[in-house]
């Protein structure tokens, strides 16, 4: 039992045999023949359900089909995904999706940066959703720490998460306009997502990839006239989700291409790990912000939005409901946002008010020691989980003692998600396939980290 | 105060010394309130299994590895024994709504760990993901190969004994300085 007597390990014998269909090295598409009935079973999706022989039973004959490549430049596939298509006409059989091609060894980087640094390492990976990355982050060494957040930080952080919900839906409804030829949509979806981003420069100071949410707290408070800003984009949002219903919802074309298309059922997606918009489109109401409450989300009133088929639509008409659901929690972050600070006053993680390091030498040592080399967080090993708009966004997190994480590893939804693709793919047509990648709605950069 | 404190630490200990918490024969600790087990590789797919199908814990989270080459552990149990991996398996049951953490020792001379794919075809990519950056083999995986890193990639990235930027030019054919 060693790593080389695995099948498909480069440099072993048998591997260009012509055993294989494509020349892609260690990753490439085997012969049915070759790879055996777990091959089969993957494409079919029926890891559960039917015996290797008789998922082999009906397999195609690997003469008769087409293997194509898709990606990694092709605009539908968001980013830098690769799939492999195996085709028997227009119908798609077998589906390999690819990746890497946007690696940057976050985990590892990761390792190297103080927890104060860490941040603006997390919150590249999604970048469509970067304040949640910030966030679990955060929460975790939180929990190493053992620190408790004043209420208008976890408050303050809630209502950047909605934010960037709100964009990150708005990013989706756009792409999946523009990838299914509604390129208005695309127009639509953009202009609401960067009227978004405003505001979330207005608090942070960036469009993306802000490093707000810190440890202990935030960076910031609330800038003046937070409330009206967010109000009249909050106001002005529900006529244009009305303009979508008719451009989309309710359009014979859209529906044509959306339903029914993709389907998963929720056995299939909770045997995938697929969580998110993927496993509530399956009538499986399940949404951490619900059911495991974290932040202040057991004191807001909100709906979870939940599909029936698990198709491509179901998966769309959720993102577009659980918009009007973030928005019902923003409003309810203007009215109750509770007064005082939005940082934890605990030395060991909080730097010492600006004013204070003018009066006194300790302070500044004290500011100099936390910039330099990093606050130290306790021994132990955490893991924490949030919803991000992808499904369950997790950091496991180890320390040393010392003032780096000795491993810092995120469980992005949308790796974990990519994984129902060939099941949604099987039997479909070549040109649904950019349909459903797209309601899948993975984000790269979180997928390769 | 003073005086009951010893009192209810004499009662308390007898209890609480002899006896681990097992959870179907692997000792179970608590991190930050956070419920871990520490079942081993034999063990390893028997337990989730169970855990599946009788416990509720129906999806697998995550999987990932780490490498404990330059930190010594203090907080296992008695009885596991401390190795170089570790193979860290979430899970999670929505019925009790809690996470369940599986840590499993791995030896960097024998780093196989039975894989998990029969249970839960979820972990599929995860485990190319701990292959790829650990080196660590998933016994029966059905396609385990390098998920992140180019396949013509040497070495594992996130091993302790990795050095960043160790290799200066990334990509294939380019002419290395």
């Amino acid at each position: 039992m060693t790593i080389a007597e695995n099948r498909n390990v480069a440099g072993t014998p048998g591997h260009h045999d012509g055993t294989h269909l494509t020349s892609e090295g260690a990753q490439e598409m085997d012969r049915r023949s070759f790879a055996g009935g777990v091959e089969v079973l993957r494409e079919v999706g029926s890891v559960l359900r039917l015996s290797e022989a008789e998922a082999g039973a009906d397999a195609p004959d690997d003469a008769e089909t087409t293997i194509i490549n898709m990606g990694p430049q092709h605009p539908s596939t968001h980013g830098v995904l690769r799939l492999m298509l195996e085709l028997d006409g227009e119908t798609v059989l077998r589906t390999k999706p690819v990746i890497g091609y946007l690696h940057t060894g976050m985990e590892k980087t990761g390792e190297t940066l103080t927890y104060l640094q860490g941040g603006t390492n997390v919150t590249r990976m999604d970048y469509a959703s970067p304040i949640f990355n910030e966030l679990v982050f955060s929460l975790a060494a939180e929990k190493l720490l053992g620190v408790e957040l004043p209420p208008r930080a976890v408050w303050i952080r809630m209502l950047l998460s909605e934010l960037n919900r709100l964009t990150s839906h708005f990013l989706f409804l756009a792409t999946n306009g523009m990838d299914l030829g509604s390129s208005s949509m695309m127009i639509y979806g953009w202009r609401e997502r960067e009227e978004g981003l405003r505001i979330l420069e207005m608090i942070t100071g960036l469009r993306m990839n802000h490093n707000f949410i810190r440890v202990g707290g935030t960076a910031a408070d609330l800038p003046d006239g937070w409330q009206e800003r967010l109000a009249t984009y909050l106001e002005s949002i529900p006529a244009r989700l009305e303009e979508y219903e008719v451009l989309m919802t309710n359009q014979p074309i859209w529906r044509e291409r959306l339903q029914g298309v993709g389907t998963i059922s929720t056995e299939e997606a909770l045997a995938l790990g697929a969580t998110g918009p993927i496993l509530r489109s399956t009538g499986y109401g399940w949404d951490l912000r619900r059911e495991m409450p974290y932040l202040a989300y057991d004191e807001v009133d909100f709906d979870v939005v939940v599909g029936t088929y698990g198709d491509s639509f179901d998966r769309y008409a959720i993102r577009l409901n659980e918009i009007r659901e973030s928005m019902k929690i923003l409003w309810q972050c203007i009215e109750r946002m509770p007064a005082g600070d939005y940082r934890v006053q605990d030395k060991k993680v909080t730097p010492p008010p600006r004013a204070r390091i003018d009066e006194s030498m300790e302070a500044l040592i004290h500011h100099f020691k936390i910039f330099t080399e990093g606050f130290k967080v306790p021994e132990g090993e955490v893991y924490v989980g949030i919803e991000s708009p992808r499904g369950e966004l997790g950091c496991y997190l180890v320390s040393d003692g010392g003032p780096t994480p000795y491993r810092m590893h995120i469980r992005g939804p949308s790796f974990v998600n990519l994984q129902v693709l060939p099941h949604l793919m099987h039997g479909g047509l070549i040109a649904d396939a950019v349909a459903i990648i797209s309601s899948v709605d993975p984000i790269m950069g979180e997928v390769d980290r | 105060m003073a005086d009951d404190a010893p009192a209810t630490d004499a009662e308390v200990a007898p209890d609480v010394a002899p006896e681990p918490e097992l959870l179907h024969g692997a000792p179970v600790t608590y991190s930050r309130g956070q419920k871990v087990a520490h079942p081993t590789r034999e063990q390893l797919v028997d337990l989730v299994r169970t855990l599946r199908d009788d416990d509720g814990y129906v999806m697998c989270l995550d999987l990932a590895g780490v490498d404990y080459l330059a930190h010594r552990r203090a907080d296992l149990p008695e009885g596991v024994e401390p190795e170089r991996f570790e193979v860290v398996v979430t899970l999670i049951s929505h019925a009790q709504r809690e996470r369940l953490r599986l840590r499993v020792q791995v030896p960097e001379s024998d780093p196989v760990v039975p894989t998990l794919f029969e249970v839960h075809p979820g972990t599929d990519a995860m485990e190319r993901e701990v292959f790829d950056m650990f080196g660590i083999a998933f016994d029966g995986h059905p396609d385990l190969t390098r998920i992140l890193m180019p396949e013509d990639w040497h070495g594992h990235p996130l091993r302790k004994d990795y050095a960043v930027g160790r290799i200066p030019v990334q990509f294939k054919d380019a002419p290395s300085r």
